[in-house]
């Protein structure tokens, strides 16, 4: 196909903003023609592909299936990494490798994980649940009882309080999507409503707190006002489809959609009602940002709407000019993702990505925005909108309101929670992805 | 769609039988458990002193202990180590990565009688007497001078110890609180 001819469809389907990005729909109107242009413009880059013959793994038979499926060797290196793989005395964190999957699910083992004293080995006949407190009868509840009861199932993120805390950073932090944004995953989850067991442990009218407690060495616990757990809490058992990870908790965690990944207390072995909060440590102390002017913030309860750029990112060089898809995962613990928008020029101009369907409330939703990247720098960036009517702050929105570090952290290092400003991607012109501020 | 649903059961659910009301439709299998039984587990300690057991301990008797079992994870004096110091405390206005301590940032005592007990040392949690707990809990108030030396830690002072910035505190989410 001649190039010319293929440049000019192309621009028939017009760019809607600034460095080569397209309608999100451009897929679907141009269809076959967007799709061949694609094709023609690399075609017309690159040779001729070599003839096909039979590859060695088509000439025998494959090996035998086994009981419980584990992935091609040729994907070992698409990994959680770790920040504490010895378990010294201290705590333990796991991120997910953002820019390696796809979709909205986290597989489970590489969903990420935090624990203070690592994951205790439970045996799940032992296990107990006990519910107490300001309650009209205490009871307690073993798995196989749990498993009598009425279940749901929900597409729910779980997040860290401290995720993308490296982006407090005053300057650009050399790093990946994964080491950046790694501690939120998205999974499937299965299990027994909370207030299903209330209900049955009566609440007494003056409990407005519970706290939820781990059976973990340090006995993890928060506090969780009454009205969440009445809303959507779950008792969960399952995790896309199979037992909660070890690491996730098992054989049980409090599921409490949209909040803070740490109230979302795993191994979970006693909830107490109460009349006030319990002021643990997590909550007086660790999940409490210190704000500019001396103040912090308390029950900084909610994950509030976020998104970042998955593909392209750093570590995923561009291999030359032409078509490439951004795509990133947008959510919020207000409900819906209602619009994503994707920038290529830093923030100067912007394009509506699709959003890939289904949208769940307090779940990732995936976008998705066609891009011919012309082989000069460019500045990649995009900004989350929930059906509440909450966007995205501006970094400069953020830092005013929330500060900015004083030094470069650590990557490890969580000098504060909760940032939920826009991640900025910057290429130049070898195609290196690199994190900037725009 | 999914959401809502189970929203509205729930709504419903309390509308139709009231907080605290025996909810019929449940399998019923919770077994019921005394509060005395449940007293091994029951080991959180409440902000207004709710939870603090019998026994007490000072500053004075906390040093020793605190060599013994804490300094060589958080240092001698406190300073750190092999984990984080507990000693000092810069203005928290010095910046949002300002490291928090006991002495810049605890709004609660409760809070490090809790903590100490439920999780420390580290690898031996849950295995202090409760005087000795109330000891290293005088000894790390009075590393801030928040009480002095000799003042004895028991189930009512504790609770009476007012942190120096209690009042630093804004919920995040005021509509959502309690
Ligand atoms: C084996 C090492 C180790 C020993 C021994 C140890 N700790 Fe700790 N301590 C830790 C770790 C790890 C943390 C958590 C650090 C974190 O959260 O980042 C911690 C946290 C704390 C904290 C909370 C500090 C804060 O500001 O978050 C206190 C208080 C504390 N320890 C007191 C003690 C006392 C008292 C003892 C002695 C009985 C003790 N520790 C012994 C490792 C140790």
């Amino acid at each position: 196909m001649p190039k010319q001819d293929s440049m000019r469809r192309w621009e028939d389907l017009g760019p809607v903003a600034e460095n080569g990005l397209f309608d999100r729909r451009a897929f679907f109107k141009g269809g076959a023609a967007f799709a061949a242009t694609m094709t023609g413009y690399t075609l017309s880059e690159s040779s001729r592909a070599q003839a096909l013959v039979d590859d060695p793994w088509s000439a025998t038979v494959g090996t035998p299936t086994g009981p419980y499926e584990t992935r091609s060797r040729f994907e070992s290196s698409v990994v959680r990494t770790l920040t504490n793989p010895t378990g010294a005395p201290r705590s333990q964190q796991s991120r997910t490798p953002h820019h390696l999957i796809d979709g909205t699910f986290t597989p489970n083992g590489l969903h990420f994980a935090i624990s203070r004293t690592g994951p205790p080995d439970i045996d799940p006949e032992q296990h107990r649940l006990v519910i107490h407190g300001l309650v009209r009868q205490p009871l307690v509840f073993t798995l196989d009882s749990l498993m009598r009861y009425p279940m749901e199932s929900r597409m729910t993120f779980v997040e860290c309080g401290g995720n993308s805390a490296p982006l407090w950073s005053p300057e650009p932090i050399d790093a990946t999507v994964q080491s950046l944004h790694g501690y939120v995953s998205c999974a499937e989850w299965s299990g027994v409503m909370l207030s299903t067991l209330l209900d049955e442990v009566g609440i007494d009218p003056s409990a407005t707190w519970l706290l939820a407690e781990g059976s973990d060495a340090l006995a993890v616990h928060r506090s969780v006002p009454i009205s969440k757990a009445l809303d959507d809490a779950m008792i969960a058992l399952y995790q896309n489809g199979e037992r909660l990870m070890p690491g996730n908790g098992y054989p049980m965690r409090l599921l409490l959609p949209g909040w803070e990944g740490n109230m979302n207390v795993k191994w979970l072995r006693r909830i107490e009602l109460l009349d006030q909060p319990a002021m643990s440590i997590y909550e007086a102390k660790t999940y409490a940002p210190i704000l500019p002017n001396g103040k912090a913030y308390q029950f900084y309860f909610l994950q509030e709407v976020k998104s970042f750029i998955t593909r392209p990112s750093p570590s995923l060089s561009l291999s030359g000019p032409g078509f490439y898809e951004i795509s990133g995962v947008a959510y919020s613990a207000n409900g819906r993702i209602s619009k994503v928008m994707v920038s290529a020029d830093g923030g100067q101009s912007w394009a509506q990505a699709a959003l890939q369907e289904p949208v769940l409330p307090k779940a990732f939703t995936r976008f998705r925005t066609p891009w011919r990247w012309d082989g000069g720098p460019a500045v990649l960036q995009s900004r989350a909108w929930d059906e509440a009517g909450n966007v995205q702050p501006t970094r400069t929105q953020i830092v005013a309101a929330r500060g900015e570090a004083t030094r470069v952290p650590s990557i490890n290092g969580f000098p504060s929670q909760h940032y939920n400003g826009p991640t900025s991607w910057g290429i130049d012109s070898d195609g290196e992805v690199k994190h900037v501020y725009a | 769609m999914f959401t809502r649903e189970f929203q509205c059961t729930t709504v419903l659910a309390i509308l139709a039988f009231g907080l605290g009301a025996a909810f019929a439709q449940t399998p019923n299998l919770g077994e019921p458990i005394d509060e005395v039984d449940i007293a091994a587990w029951d080991i959180d300690i409440l902000p207004d002193g709710t939870g603090l057991p019998p026994g007490n301990g000072t500053a004075a008797q906390g040093e020793p202990i605190y060599a013994q079992k804490c300094a060589v994870c958080h240092g001698v004096n406190g300073e750190g180590g092999i984990s984080l110091a507990l000693a000092g405390g810069e203005p928290l206005t010095n910046g949002i990565d300002t490291s928090k301590t006991i002495g810049n940032f605890w709004p609660y005592a409760s809070t490090i009688f809790d903590y100490t007990r439920r999780a420390m040392p580290w690898l031996q949690p849950r295995t202090l007497t409760d005087d000795e707990v109330y000891a290293l809990t005088a000894y790390l108030l009075a590393m801030h001078d928040i009480i002095d030396e000799d003042e004895v830690m028991n189930a009512e002072t504790l609770a009476e110890v007012q942190m120096p910035n209690r009042d630093g505190f804004i919920p995040r989410f005021p509509e959502r609180m309690p």
